[in-house]
């Protein structure tokens, strides 16, 4: 027998960017335990739906924490208090019965409100199209062992590749600044030789466009790598900071 | 020179700023601190390490101007960090929790700072713009602490500078890029050692000068 829980949501409900948003108070009665935090919104929403309410908007795609697309802040923590995992891995099992649970959007100024707990993370787009990428002449793929690569360094790349884009560092971080996520997307090509090459170029554009677009400051507060669902490091931001001096201080690049 | 304002204007230039001129002062706490402890040996030893120090005439004051200039680069480029990063988030969470990130130092990172400048303004009044003529260092600072209220300040003031370096010290290696596995545990360690050094080795002194002399 799955065993149920009663809960309490105070839920962020704005009607459109302009519109002035309120918490609202909600039930949600007999959740099973077993159930996803997105699953308990869904049986919220038909609930609403089926009054004739308007139904909860909130981000989701794959609902298995690769796609980058959910995110709430939950209790004041992005994805829950749960480590290492996004909304959509965090399960009902996690709270007790009779909780009350305050759910809002990420907040951040580059991250405007489209709609109750849906945000516009289209910032992060512009950071990567800034110069998140290598540029390579098509042709024939090259001979797999042609370009050696430790593996260690390839880990780390991985590691830093994780990044799942889903703006979780930005909300945690007590300046709402984006230093983990750009760290995380320099270093997965910094990293290795393939995107050497632009390196300087990448990390010039790349902070500059952060800046543009209304982030924080890093201070170092490590809220970010406490709260990433894929636990990214610190340590990519001091090799950004690396990547960043070289290029500043002792590239060609303006 | 636009390639150079491009770089420190940024979000990670203006971190270097503050890394490099927060080093800076950790440098001269430790100088100043071990200056400080020969009032253990007495008011003569006191006396006369102030006088050495002077004796050094032009390069004291180019010390000075270089610390001014530290300090102006320290409080200008922190407090636009400050207002930028408030900026950041116009409107705020209704519940705020943390993951365990932040320390009491790098939450309050940016009012500390601001205690500490309203604190060296007085300690410079108190000791650095005073009249020393007919009268000896250790008397000026002897006779200061004879008030409890600025025994108290001083006090203070050490505890909230060690909040301060407990998180700054440990924040230049970071923002310098030098954050590695093996020595980033060493650094953090170091960072609360020098902390409580400043707090106990400047902060005991008005104790034992106003109650223990």
């Amino acid at each position: 027998m799955t065993k149920t829980i009663n809960l309490t949501l105070k839920i962020w409900r704005q009607k459109g960017p302009e519109a002035k948003g309120k918490l609202e108070t909600y039930k949600a009665n007999d959740i099973p335990t077993d159930m996803s935090f997105l699953e308990m919104i869904d049986v919220v929403n038909e609930k609403l739906t089926l009054e004739g309410k308007e139904p909860v908007a909130f981000d989701h795609d794959c609902r298995e924490g690769i796609c980058g697309m959910c995110g709430t802040v939950v209790n004041g923590r992005p994805h829950g208090s749960e480590k290492g995992t996004t909304l959509c891995q965090l399960h009902m099992r996690h709270f007790s019965d009779n909780d009350t649970i305050v759910i809002e959007p990420w907040r951040s100024r580059a991250f405007p409100i489209i709609k109750d707990l849906v945000v516009d993370r289209s910032a992060l787009d512009k950071i990567i199209q800034a110069g998140g990428f290598i540029s390579v002449n098509t042709g024939n793929a090259q001979d797999a062992n042609a370009i050696p690569i430790p593996q260690e360094t390839a880990e780390l790349a991985m590691d830093a590749a994780a990044c799942i884009g889903c703006g979780a560092c930005v909300a945690a971080c007590p300046n709402a600044s984006a230093m983990l996520f750009l760290s995380a997307k320099v270093s997965q090509l910094a990293l290795l030789p393939q995107g050497k090459p632009e390196a300087a170029r990448r990390a010039v554009s790349m902070v500059r466009e952060m800046d543009r677009l209304g982030f924080g400051n890093c201070s170092n507060e490590t809220e970010c790598e406490a709260e990433c669902p894929k636990e990214i490091s610190i340590t990519n931001i001091a090799r950004l900071n690396r990547e960043f001096y070289k290029a500043g201080f002792f590239s060609s690049e303006k | 020179m636009n390639w150079l304002a491009g770089t420190l204007g940024s979000s990670i230039g203006k971190k270097l700023m503050m890394a490099l001129t927060g080093l800076g002062f950790c440098g001269f706490l430790a100088g100043h601190l071990a200056g400080n402890l020969t009032i253990y040996w007495g008011k003569n030893a006191f006396n006369s390490y102030a006088e050495h120090l002077h004796s050094l005439g032009p390069l004291i004051t180019l010390a000075e101007l270089g610390l001014l200039f530290f300090a102006l680069i320290h409080i200008l480029t922190g407090t636009t960090l400050f207002y930028q990063n408030l900026k950041a988030r116009p409107f705020r969470y209704s519940v705020n929790k943390n993951a365990g990130g932040r320390t009491i130092g790098s939450r309050t990172m940016p009012y500390t700072g601001f205690i500490l400048l309203s604190f060296i303004v007085l300690h410079l009044i108190n000791f650095h713009f005073v009249d020393k003529t007919g009268t000896t260092i250790y008397q000026i600072v002897h006779g200061a602490f004879a008030n409890p209220g600025y025994v108290a300040i001083y006090v203070f003031a050490m505890i909230v500078a060690a909040i301060h370096i407990s998180h700054g010290f440990w924040s230049v290696f970071q923002t310098l890029g030098a954050n590695h596995v093996k020595y980033m545990p060493f650094i953090k360690g170091v960072s609360i050692v020098f902390s409580l050094i400043v707090a106990l080795g400047f902060g005991f002194l008005p104790v034992y000068l106003a109650y223990m002399v």
